[in-house]
C-alpha cells in the first residue's frame, strides 16, 4: 500500500524575507464567513467616518501680491509652476513645491486682466487695463537686464481677457469684440463680433482647438469659429455668465460659471436646454475650471467659498473655505489633477487637495488596496442613510449657511407658487417648465 | 391731310405701346392694330378722332397736365404711357392667327421669366452664414461622441491618456556617450580593456571576431551534426532515465538494487583477482563510507522523515518497517566490512554444523505433511501441549536463523523460506478440502477459535521475522559459543519474552479460549480430529497470509471486540454492527436522561403560539356600560348590545412561519435596524431586488479570491501624481487630427475681416 502524502510546494508558504507577511492560506466557503453584508457596512461606515476625519484639504497659502489677485495661469510643461496677476499690474511667477514667489514683474498698470501661457511654456501673455497685451518670457532676464516684455501691443480699447490656442502661435483677446491674433503680427488677424456689450473672457476649446467661447455682461455666450471667421450661435441665460470653461476630454462639452449663483454645463450642439444645471453656490460664481480627467470641475463663487461638482451632479461634492479668505476671484486645477489653486481678494493664492482626504506620497501596495477598497464600500453604501448623512455633512461659514437656508426657503415659495399657479388655471394653459430649461432665455442663430 | 394725320398719330401711338413690351426686331404689321381691343378711354379716342374727320368739329389738342420728358411731335400725350399694358392684352389677337406660333412660344417664355429679387440685407447674411457654419461645427464635432460616451461608461479610465513611449536607443549609442570618472568605474575599464572586452562598441570581442572568421562553413555543418547528435542522444537517456524513475513497482526497484549489488560484487571479485591493489582501494572507500555513516545522524532515525515515520508507526505497519529498514542499513554501513565478513562466514559455518540436526529434522516433518507442534497437540493432552508448545515452536526460528545465517548478505531469504512453509500447508488444505465439507456445521465454535489461533500464530511468526533481522545481528556479534552451550530452551525463552511484551494478555487470553474450545470439541466429539483439520483451519487463512500482515491493525480490533464479549455467549453469531447499535441506544438513552427535565420542544410551541396570538389583530369593542340600560357595579352590558358594538378586526395576511414549524418570523418592523435601512429606491435602480443584489454581493477579501478582489475595486479614474494630463486629442483614439494649421487656413480665408474692422483700420 502506498501512502500518498499531501505535499505542498514551499513557494507558496515561505517568505522570501524576514519582512514580508506570513501567507494565509485562506477558505473561502461562505459558510466560514457569515455576515457579509453587515460587516462591510461596518468597514463603509468606518471608512466614511475615518473619510471626514482625515479632510485636511488645506495646503498651503502663498502671499505676496499686493493687491487681490485677479487671473491664475498654469504652466503647460511645468507641474510646480504657477502664474498670477493681480489688481496692481502686478504678476508673480510662484514655485508650488517650495512654496515661493521666485519672480515679480510689474506688468500693467492697473489691473491685470488676464494671463495666458503660450502651449510650450516658453513665454506667456498678459492684457491688462491699460490696453496693452504684452509678451514676456518664462525665464527670468539675466543680471544686469531689466524686466521687459518681448512684445507689447498697444490696442484702441480696453482687453478684458486672453486665451491661447492649444497648437498654434495664435492666441485671442476680449473686449469690444474678440480678436485673434497671429504672435508675429501687430494687427489682429480677424475679428469677430455679435452684440455691442464688453465681452469679459474668452477661452479656446482645448480638443476642436478652432472654436472659441466667449461671454459678454449683455448675458449671453457666443461660440465662434476662427476658421470661418464667424461666430456660431448665441444662448443668452438669466443672468451674465461670468466665465466659461470646456470640458478637457469632451470636445463639446462646456460650463459657465452664471451671476445668478449657479453654473450651466451646456452641448454646444444643443444650446436650448443645459445638460446640467449646476446649483450650490449662494452668491455670483466667479470662476471655473475643469479638472484635466474632465470628470469634475471647481468653481470659484463671491460667497467665499470654492465648491467642487462632478460633470454630471447638480450638487457639489465639496465645498472648500477658511476665515481668512475672502471672495475668490479665480480658481484653477492643476494638470496633475491633485491640487486646485485659487486666488482670492485678500491677495493670498491658496492651495488646496482636490481630495481631501487623500493622503499625499508614496502609498504601499497595502495601503492602496485598502484605500480602493474603502472607496469601493463608500461607493457602495452611499444610499444608506447614517453613511449618506456623514459623508455629506460639511462644516460651513455661518454666513453661507444662512443664506443657503433663506435660498431654500425662497425657492421652496417660488415652487409652491408655481404649483398652485398650475393647479388653479386651465390645464394646458400653464406651462411646466423643466429647472434646466427656465434659465435659458433664448437661443440665437 | 389732318385725317391721315390723325390716323398716323394713332398708329404712332400703337407702335410705341407695342415697343415698350416687344423686343425691337419684331415684325409690325397693320393688321395687329385692327380690332383693337383696348379700354373705354381708348375706344372713346377713337370715337372723336374719327368724328372729327368731318372737319366740323376741330379736333382737341390733349391737355399736358405734368412734365413730361417724351412730348410728341404729333401732339399726342403721354397720358397712357403710365399704364401698363400687360402681355395678355396683345396676345388675345394673335389666338386667331395659327401662323404666329413662334412669336407667340417666345412672348410665353417671357411671361413664366422672374425678375431678381432684392439682395438680403447684411444681418441676414450673416446670420445664414452663421447657421452653415454652425451646422459644419457641429457634424465635426458629433465624431466625438463616441468617444465621450465610452469614456463616460468606462469601468477605469487611466490618465494620462497617451503614454509616453520610451525611445529606443541601441547601448553603443548610449555607451559612446559614456566615460569612466569615478575610480571604481576607471578600474573596471582598465580591466575590460585589458582583456579585450569591448567597452564602447560591445558587439563582438576581438576572439570572438577571429573565431567567427576562422571557422570554415564544412566545420561548422559537421560540428553542428555532431552537437545534434549528442543532444538528441542525451534527449534520449534523460527521457529513459525518466520513464524508469517513474515506475513506482517496488520489486522492480528491488530487483534493480539488487542486481546492482550483484554486478558490484562481481565487480568487485574479479578487481581482487586481477588487481589487488584496487580492490583495496575499494575497500578503503567502504571503509571511509562506514566511518562517514558513524558520524552521520542520517540512518539513526532522527531526521526530520524519520520523526514523522515515528508518528505515523503506531498506526501504519509499513511505516514502522521503513525506520527498521533504515536502522538496518545503519547497521550495515556501520559494519566492519573485510575483517568482520571474514569471522562471520566461520562463525555461520559453525552454527551452520550444529544447527543441522533441527533444520533436517523440520525438513523432514514438512515433507511428511504434518505440522511438527500439530502433531505434537494431537499425540499429547492438551495440557501437555501447553507445556511443549514453547520449546516446540523453537525450532522453526533456531532453523531459520541457521538458513539466514548462511546467506548474511541476503535477508529476504528468510521469507522466501516462510513462504515455502505457507505454500506447503495450504496444498495440504486442498488434500484436506473434501474432510472439511463433510464436517458437521456444529463445529463452528471451534472454527473460529481455531482462527483465532491461527492469526495469531501468524503475528508471532511476523514479529518473529522481524526479531530475528536484529537478534540475528546480536547472535553474530556475541559469541556464537554462548548460544550454543546455552540450552535449548534457554535461546527460546528469550525469544518468547519480548514476544509476550508485545502482545499482551490478548494472546494468552486467545490460547487459553483455544484450548477450552479445543476440550470441549475432544469431548463432544466421538473421535478425535485429526491434526489435519488444524492445519486445514489454518490453512483458511493462509491464502492471504502476507495480506495479513499488513491488516493486523484491523484484526487486532476485531480481536479486541470479540474478546471483550463474554465468553459464556454463543460465538457462533457474534457480530460487530449488533454492538454498535446497542452502544448507540445506550448513548440515547443516556442524553435522555441527561436532559429528561426540559421539554425544549413544548417551549417552542408554546413561544410560537403566543406570538401568532400577539400579532394577530384585535378587536374593537366599543359598548359604553350604562348606555341605554341600567349600570353600576356588578352589571355588564347585554351580549346584544356587545356584540352590536364590536368591531371586528379584518384578517391580517397570513403569516409568514404558517407553514414552517420549527421557525418563529417576527415580521414587526425593527426600529433600530430600520435606522440603517435605505428607504427609498435610489435612483438608477428601478427595482429593489435590483439594489438588494449590489449590496448583498460582498466585494471584501475576506469572501473573494485575491484577483477577483483588484477587480471589483479597481478604482474609476486613475492618475498618477506628477504626470501632466493633456487634453484628449485626435489622435489618441486613432482620429486623424486635421493636416491644416488653424493659422493656415484663417489666413487663406478672404473674408477674414470684417467690415467693421475694415472701417476702424481706415480710420487709423
Amino acid at each position: 500500500m502506498k501512502v500518498k502524502m499531501l505535499s505542498r510546494n514551499p513557494d507558496n508558504y515561505v517568505r522570501e524575507t524576514k519582512l514580508d507577511l506570513q501567507r494565509v492560506p485562506r477558505n473561502y466557503d461562505p459558510t466560514l464567513h457569515p455576515f457579509e453584508v453587515p460587516r462591510e457596512y461596518v468597514r463603509a461606515l468606518n471608512a466614511t467616518k475615518l473619510e471626514r476625519v482625515f479632510a485636511k484639504p488645506f495646503l498651503a497659502s502663498l502671499d505676496g501680491h499686493r493687491d487681490g489677485v485677479n487671473c491664475l495661469a498654469k504652466h503647460p510643461k511645468s507641474l510646480g509652476t504657477v502664474l498670477s496677476g493681480a489688481c496692481d499690474g502686478e504678476v508673480r511667477i510662484w514655485n508650488l513645491t517650495k512654496r515661493n514667489c521666485i519672480r515679480t514683474i510689474q506688468a500693467h498698470e492697473g489691473f491685470v486682466r488676464g494671463i495666458c501661457t503660450r502651449f510650450c511654456g516658453s513665454s506667456f501673455f498678459t492684457v491688462g487695463d491699460d490696453k496693452t497685451v504684452k509678451q514676456w518670457k518664462m525665464e527670468g532676464p539675466g543680471i544686469g537686464e531689466e524686466e521687459e516684455p518681448l512684445h507689447t501691443i498697444l490696442g484702441k480699447t480696453v482687453y478684458t481677457g486672453i486665451d491661447h490656442h492649444w497648437k498654434e502661435g495664435i492666441f485671442a483677446t476680449c473686449g469690444q469684440q474678440v480678436d485673434i491674433w497671429d504672435e508675429q503680427k501687430t494687427s489682429p488677424i480677424c475679428s469677430m463680433t455679435w452684440g455691442y456689450d464688453s465681452i469679459s473672457s474668452v477661452k479656446f476649446n482645448p480638443i476642436e482647438t478652432f472654436l472659441l467661447g466667449s461671454c459678454a455682461s449683455d448675458r449671453n455666450i457666443v461660440l465662434y469659429d476662427m476658421r470661418q471667421a464667424t461666430p456660431l450661435k448665441k444662448v443668452i441665460l438669466d443672468m451674465r455668465t461670468n466665465t466659461i470653461c470646456w470640458n478637457p476630454m469632451e470636445a463639446f462639452i462646456f460650463t459657465a460659471a452664471n451671476e445668478d449663483y449657479n453654473l450651466y454645463t451646456f452641448d454646444m450642439r444643443a444650446l436650448d436646454t443645459p445638460v446640467m444645471v449646476h446649483m450650490d453656490h449662494v452668491s455670483a460664481v466667479l470662476d471655473v475650471d475643469y479638472s484635466p480627467t474632465g470628470k469634475e470641475f471647481v468653481s470659484a463663487s463671491f460667497d467665499k467659498s470654492i465648491r467642487i461638482f462632478p460633470v454630471d451632479k447638480s450638487r457639489s461634492r465639496e465645498v472648500y473655505h477658511t476665515k481668512r479668505m475672502q471672495h475668490v476671484i479665480c480658481v484653477k486645477w492643476t494638470s496633475d489633477s491633485k491640487y486646485i489653486m485659487c486666488g482670492s481678494d485678500e491677495m493670498n493664492i491658496r492651495l488646496w487637495k482636490a481630495n481631501a482626504s487623500e493622503k499625499l506620497g508614496v502609498l504601499t501596495s497595502r495601503e492602496k488596496a485598502a484605500k480602493d477598497y474603502n472607496e469601493k464600500l463608500k461607493e457602495k453604501f452611499r444610499y444608506h442613510p447614517h453613511i449618506k448623512r456623514i459623508a455629506r455633512h460639511r462644516h460651513l461659514p455661518k454666513p453661507i449657511y444662512s443664506q443657503i437656508q433663506e435660498q431654500r426657503v425662497m425657492k421652496e415659495a417660488r415652487r409652491r407658487k408655481e404649483v398652485n399657479r398650475l393647479k388653479h388655471s386651465k390645464p394646458g394653459s400653464v406651462p411646466m417648465v423643466s429647472e434646466k430649461k427656465k434659465h435659458v432665455v433664448a437661443v440665437v442663430k | 391731310m389732318s385725317r391721315i394725320r390723325a390716323a398716323k398719330s394713332l398708329l404712332a401711338l400703337r407702335e410705341q405701346e407695342e415697343l415698350e413690351d416687344l423686343p425691337n426686331d419684331y415684325p409690325s404689321s397693320t393688321s395687329e392694330d385692327e380690332g383693337d381691343g383696348g379700354g373705354e378711354r381708348k375706344h372713346q379716342k377713337l370715337l372723336e378722332a374719327i368724328s372729327s374727320l368731318d372737319g366740323k368739329n376741330r379736333r382737341k389738342l390733349a391737355e399736358r397736365s405734368e412734365a413730361s420728358l417724351k412730348v410728341s411731335e404729333f401732339t399726342v400725350s403721354s397720358e397712357g404711357s403710365g399704364e401698363r399694358l400687360a402681355l395678355s392684352d396683345l396676345l388675345e389677337p394673335v389666338k386667331t392667327s395659327s401662323s404666329l406660333a413662334t412669336v407667340k412660344k417666345q412672348l410665353n417664355r417671357v411671361k413664366s421669366k422672374k425678375t431678381v429679387e432684392l439682395p438680403l440685407n447684411k444681418e441676414e447674411v450673416e446670420r445664414i452664414h452663421r447657421e452653415v457654419a454652425f451646422n459644419k461645427t457641429s457634424q465635426t464635432l458629433s465624431k466625438w461622441d463616441p468617444i465621450v460616451q465610452k469614456n463616460r461608461q468606462a469601468e477605469q479610465l487611466v490618465f494620462p491618456l497617451m503614454k509616453e513611449q520610451s525611445a529606443f536607443a541601441p547601448i553603443e549609442h548610449v555607451l559612446n556617450g559614456w566615460k569612466a570618472r569615478t575610480p571604481l568605474e576607471q578600474e573596471i575599464f582598465n580591466l575590460l580593456s585589458k582583456n579585450k572586452q569591448p567597452v564602447t562598441d560591445p558587439l563582438l570581442t576581438p576572439v570572438e571576431k577571429a573565431s567567427l572568421k576562422a571557422m570554415s562553413l564544412e566545420e561548422a555543418k559537421m560540428r553542428r551534426a555532431e552537437l545534434q547528435r549528442a543532444r538528441a542522444l542525451q534527449s534520449y537517456y534523460e527521457a529513459r532515465a525518466r520513464r524508469e524513475k517513474k515506475i513506482k513497482s517496488k520489486k522492480y526497484h528491488r530487483v534493480l538494487k539488487k542486481g546492482k549489488a550483484k554486478k558490484a560484487l562481481k565487480e568487485f571479485e574479479t578487481l581482487r583477482k586481477t588487481d589487488p591493489a584496487a580492490a583495496l582501494e575499494e575497500l578503503e572507500k567502504l571503509e571511509k563510507a562506514r566511518m562517514m555513516e558513524r558520524m552521520s545522524l542520517k540512518h539513526q532515525n532522527s531526521g526530520k522523515w524519520a520523526k514523522s515515520k515515528a508518528i505515523m508507526a503506531k498506526y501504519d505497519l509499513e511505516a514502522r518497517q521503513a525506520m527498521q529498514d533504515q536502522l538496518a542499513r545503519n547497521k550495515e554501513l556501520t559494519q566492519k566490512v573485510q575483517m568482520a565478513s571474514e569471522s562471520e562466514e566461520e562463525e555461520g559455518g559453525e552454527e551452520e554444523g550444529d544447527l543441522v540436526p533441527d533444520a533436517v529434522n523440520e525438513a523432514h516433518m514438512t515433507a511428511d505433511g504434518l505440522n511438527p507442534w500439530m502433531v505434537g497437540n494431537h499425540s499429547s493432552d492438551a495440557k501437555e501441549a501447553e507445556i511443549q508448545k514453547d520449546p516446540e515452536q523453537l525450532p522453526e526460528p533456531m532453523a531459520n536463523e541457521a538458513s539466514e545465517s548462511e546467506e548474511e548478505e541476503i535477508p529476504v531469504a528468510e521469507e522466501e523460506i516462510l513462504l515455502k512453509e505457507f505454500e506447503e500447508r495450504r496444498s495440504l488444505r486442498k488434500k484436506s478440502g473434501l474432510n472439511q465439507d463433510a464436517k458437521p456445521v456444529g463445529r463452528q465454535e471451534t472454527k473460529d477459535s481455531s482462527t483465532q489461533e491461527v492469526l495469531s500464530e501468524l503475528r508471532a511468526l511476523s514479529q518473529k521475522l522481524n526479531k530475528d533481522n536484529r537478534q540475528r545481528r546480536k547472535q553474530d556479534v556475541g559469541s556464537v559459543r554462548t548460544v550454543l552451550s546455552v540450552p535449548r530452551e534457554g535461546p527460546a525463552a528469550e525469544e518468547e519474552e519480548p514476544q509476550l511484551l508485545q502482545r499482551p494478555e490478548r494472546a494468552q487470553t486467545l490460547e487459553e479460549l483455544e484450548e477450552l474450545s479445543k476440550e470441549g470439541c475432544f469431548q463432544n466429539e466421538e473421535f478425535p480430529r485429526p491434526a489435519s483439520e488444524g492445519q486445514q483451519l489454518e490453512s483458511n487463512n493462509q491464502p492471504s497470509a502476507p495480506k495479513k500482515k499488513m491488516k493486523e491493525q484491523m484484526i487486532d480490533l476485531q480481536n479486541i471486540l470479540t474478546t471483550k464479549s463474554p465468553s459464556v455467549k454463543s460465538l457462533a453469531v457474534p457480530t460487530i454492527e449488533e454492538l454498535e447499535d446497542e452502544q448507540e441506544r445506550e448513548q440515547k438513552q443516556m442524553i435522555k436522561e441527561a436532559f429528561a427535565g426540559d421539554d425544549v420542544i413544548r417551549d417552542f410551541l408554546k413561544e410560537k403560539r403566543e406570538a401568532v396570538e400577539a400579532s394577530k389583530p384585535k378587536d374593537v369593542d366599543l359598548t359604553l356600560p350604562g348606555w341605554g340600560e341600567w349600570g353600576g357595579v356588578g352589571l355588564k352590558p347585554s351580549a346584544k348590545k356587545r356584540r352590536r358594538f364590536l368591531i371586528k378586526a379584518p384578517e391580517g395576511p397570513p403569516r409568514k412561519d404558517k407553514n414552517l414549524p420549527n421557525v418563529i418570523i417576527n415580521e414587526k418592523r425593527n426600529i433600530h435596524a430600520a435606522a440603517h435601512q435605505v428607504r427609498v429606491l435610489p435612483y438608477p435602480f428601478t427595482h429593489h431586488q435590483q439594489f438588494e443584489r449590489t449590496i448583498q454581493t460582498p466585494i471584501g477579501s475576506t469572501w473573494n479570491t485575491q484577483r477577483a478582489f483588484q477587480k471589483l475595486t479597481t478604482p474609476k479614474v486613475v492618475t498618477k501624481p506628477g504626470h501632466i494630463i493633456k487634453p484628449i486629442k485626435a489622435e489618441d483614439v486613432g482620429y486623424r487630427s486635421s493636416s491644416r494649421s488653424d493659422l493656415s487656413v484663417i489666413q487663406r480665408n478672404p473674408k477674414q475681416l470684417s467690415i467693421r474692422h475694415k472701417k476702424q483700420l481706415k480710420k487709423d
